[in-house]
């Protein structure tokens, strides 16, 4: 007798995402579908608008992330002028990014990821969230946690014009600078976000790294998956969200590709399945194998503990601290264990707030010189940044009025998409046998998606950290043989 | 508009939308503990966990407040519309892609079917059997569904009644929280609502009139691309500079934002008050400021505009009286 598992919805991926779950005639899993119902149509209709509104159109992908969209649009902008925008500008830039993954980043931890840990992913389901999180280590953290919020975006738009979809970089560089007033506010948001980093790392540290059950968690197989990974590194292999190449390493660490942005096409396609409108990227060169992970399968992954496996290291001190205890701690490089993600992603919270306070004490940050002015005709650009879900690639072509003509977008999230299909599948592999399904398993299927941090249509992103799941199970004459409910009333 | 004891329900959905109109509200940080004080919140799948189950339990009308942002992209988006819509007693149209289609709305400027022909035939997508997602599949192990995409993205008096409109890409935080304390002072019987239909946490007037940059009124012989002048002046009209900018057609409220940074406006906020067509009015405040003799420089200064309708319905355009372009009404 053939079931069928409908976790259909998931609130926060809600009208954006579902999975179907079939077992085989044993009640054993036979396969998993994760499928994301939304199109927007971006590649299209960017097409007959001027290259320099991609950054503000491509904005409104993404309002939690904006910012991403707004950088790799411009800088592949650029590309298409082959104009250098001055060093103050790109320090703008990048400096406006930084502060964004600080703000970014720790709403994940304290809102989504975090509970699970903090609290332990056995905690009564009422006390699971950031509002438990609060209770356990202290209300002053929630009043830190909505600080860090407001200084990243205040950074954003003192610099950017907008809290959201910001609007002040156009190809050549930058509208304005910034003064020294401005500058000196910054620099203090941006000392103060050094010390909340180091704090969020000492809070992770004491409650996770101190419990050997969270340990075994975090080393456990049921979220391990040997595939490549992907990050954007600068000319000493460390770290880079802002610029540099993007390099690849195979399942054992070694180096696989690190290539330029404008060759991205060289390394990477994307294929189609019929039952959903998102694409699952892969590296050319390896291959599209199916939904399995290993040296000969293209699949890889891009994160916060992709971004760290696929480097030698953080290019600011404190954070290069953290970097080697962290391999020093699991077992050396790469870390194919997903959960392991969540440390990463503060690792990374302590890089962005050090480059932060780096780039605004610079000399030249103040500098009036802010835009290049293009000169050369325009007609194909590539840019990429790093994104907090993964590597973000904008590619347009032109005209010669630098009308776009055509546009490639592959998306962070997007990178992630066939590991999140195994690791869904693994989760309910591990967890549904002989038709049983434990209530164990919704919280499980939860922290495999939350250490990737999905943004699907944007939409993990939410206060209390669940993911309210119901789980109908049906058999072949669709009858109801079971109902789960978790955080559904 | 007191409730019987218990606080008043209050919702938020997205349809087919960013999250930014989420991530702008919860950007008033403490006034959400204000939400959280005076209301039940229901139903806001950002912030807590409820599904459209519970949604469909609930009586008729029993939600006083709910704010919907996102456009009506597929079947899925109109089905929550509706519902949410039936549950509620006050239906906002939250944000520019519920009020006007904002920037998916462009998608309407072609047949839907080139939406997803050029999705899935990117330079990087190996789909040599032309694979397109299907609404109905089957797999070896049983039937798949995804939502089907509309003929037009639709705002969303288009499908449902909607009872105030609040502009914005999205609405600016403070614009937000002046609306949460009037829904407030409502709610305690120290203000009234607004009439309906009307237009809430904006101003009256353009956002030329917010900008702090001087009008000269001053004549141009020629549009310029921002990239090609800035920085500009810091303190002069960008449009008397040359660049396209949205100001004299849009709606004014959020603080001349993006002129401030040395931006020109694109026009998030929406039609100014009392316009009945956005890109008619941008075209006439547009043609004010060409200084021009004949129809031939009349026509070379335009020229200077590369994209004119992405410039005038670059937000409006599923809103607009057009809704769409010709090619998009086609099966």
């Amino acid at each position: 007798m053939t079931q069928r598992i409908s976790i259909d919805p998931i609130t926060r991926l809600e009208g954006h995402g579902k999975i179907e779950i079939f077992l085989d005639d044993n009640g054993n899993v036979a396969n998993t579908y994760f499928q994301i119902p939304e199109l927007r149509g971006f590649e299209r209709f960017v097409v007959g608008r001027p290259i320099e509104e991609m950054p503000l159109l491509t904005n409104r992908i993404c309002g939690v992330c904006p910012e991403a969209h707004n950088m790799a649009a411009s800088k592949a902008a650029d590309a298409v002028y082959k104009v250098d925008p001055p060093r103050t500008a790109k320090m703008l830039r990048e400096l406006l990014y930084s502060a964004f993954y600080c703000t970014d980043h720790t709403t994940h931890f304290y809102a989504l990821g975090g509970p699970d840990f903090v609290m332990g992913p056995d905690a009564p389901v009422a006390e699971r969230n950031i509002l438990g999180v609060i209770h356990k280590v202290g209300l002053e953290i929630g009043g830190k946690v909505i600080q860090m919020r407001k200084y990243g975006h205040n950074v954003v738009e003192m610099i950017g014009g907008r809290k959201v979809h910001p609007c002040a970089s156009i190809p050549g560089g930058m509208t304005k600078g910034i003064t020294e007033e401005q500058r000196k506010e910054i620099e203090e948001m941006g000392r103060w976000a050094v010390e909340f980093a180091q704090f969020s790392l000492k809070l992770f540290s004491d409650i996770v790294l101190g419990n050997p059950q969270y340990v075994d968690l975090i080393l456990g197989d049921v979220y391990t998956h040997h595939t490549y990974y992907m990050g954007l590194v600068d000319e000493n292999n460390k770290v880079n969200f802002y610029n540099g190449k993007v390099r690849v390493v195979d399942p054992n660490g070694k180096e696989f590709v690190k290539y330029e942005p404008k060759d991205y096409t060289q390394h990477i396609a994307e294929h189609v399945e019929p039952w959903t409108y998102l694409k699952f990227p892969y590296l050319k060169n390896v291959g599209w194998k199916g939904f399995v992970d290993g040296q000969d399968s293209g699949i890889y992954m891009a994160t916060p503990l992709s971004r760290l496996n696929a480097s030698d290291g953080m290019a600011t001190p404190l954070a290069q601290e953290q970097y080697e205890r962290f391999y020093a701690t699991l077992g050396g490089k790469p870390v194919h264990q997903r959960l392991a993600t969540h440390w990463a992603r503060l690792i990374e919270l302590l890089y962005a707030a050090e480059r932060w306070v780096e780039l605004v004490t610079d000399p030249e940050i103040t500098s009036p010189n802010v835009h290049a002015k293009p000169t050369e005709t325009p007609t194909e650009g590539i840019g990429i940044v790093e994104a907090p879900r993964g590597t973000l690639t904008h590619h347009y072509w032109t005209d010669e009025r630098g009308v776009v003509t055509k546009a490639n977008l592959i998306v962070g999230t997007t990178n992630n998409y066939a590991p999140i299909q195994m690791s869904t599948h693994k989760a309910a592999s591990n967890l549904i046998k002989e038709g049983k399904v434990t209530e164990g398993l919704l919280n499980m299927v939860e922290m495999a998606f939350r250490a990737y941090d999905p943004c699907f249509g944007c939409a993990t992103h939410s206060l209390p950290g669940q993911m309210p799941l119901e789980i109908t199970i049906r058999n072949s004459a669709g009858e109801l043989v079971d109902l789960i409910k978790q955080f559904v009333d | 508009m007191t409730v019987n004891g218990s606080k008043p329900k209050f919702a938020m959905y997205w349809a087919a939308s960013c999250g930014g109109c989420e991530i702008a509200v919860l950007n008033t940080h403490e006034k959400i503990l204000d939400v959280d004080a005076n209301f039940d919140v229901v139903f806001w799948p950002v912030a807590m966990d409820a599904k459209y189950k519970d949604v469909e339990a609930m009586e008729d009308g029993s939600i006083l407040l709910t704010l919907f942002n996102g456009g009506m992209r597929n079947d899925e988006n109109e089905r929550l519309a509706r519902l949410l819509r039936k549950k509620s007693k006050i239906m906002v149209a939250f944000g520019s892609c519920a009020c006007e289609g904002c920037i998916p709305g462009l998608a309407n400027l072609s047949p839907v079917g080139e939406i997803v022909h050029t999705a899935f035939n990117t330079i990087t997508t190996d789909n040599p059997n032309e694979v397109y997602p299907r609404t109905t599949y089957d797999v070896p192990e049983g039937e798949l569904h995804i939502p089907t995409l509309s003929r037009l993205l639709r705002p969303l008096d288009q499908v449902v009644d909607v009872d105030y409109y609040m502009p914005g890409c999205p609405p600016e935080s403070h614009q937000i929280a002046a609306v949460i304390d009037l829904v407030i002072k409502v709610i305690r019987g120290e203000a009234e609502l607004p009439p309906k239909g009307a237009v809430i946490g904006v101003g009256n007037s353009t956002v030329c009139d917010e900008c702090p940059r001087a009008r000269n009124v001053k004549l141009i012989k020629a549009f310029k691309r921002i990239q090609d002048i800035a920085p500009v002046d810091p303190t002069l009209c960008i449009l008397e500079q040359g660049v396209p900018c949205n100001g004299p057609a849009t709606r004014s409220g959020c603080n001349a934002r993006c002129p401030q940074v040395g931006a020109q406006c694109i026009g998030c906020y929406g039609p100014a008050e009392g316009t009945l067509d956005y890109g008619a009015r941008l075209m006439t405040a547009f043609a004010s400021v060409i200084d021009a003799n004949t129809p031939d420089e009349i026509d070379k200064i335009l020229d200077g505009i590369p994209d004119p309708t992405g410039q005038v319905y670059r937000f409006n355009l599923a809103g607009s009286l057009l809704k769409a372009a010709k090619p998009a009404w086609e099966k």
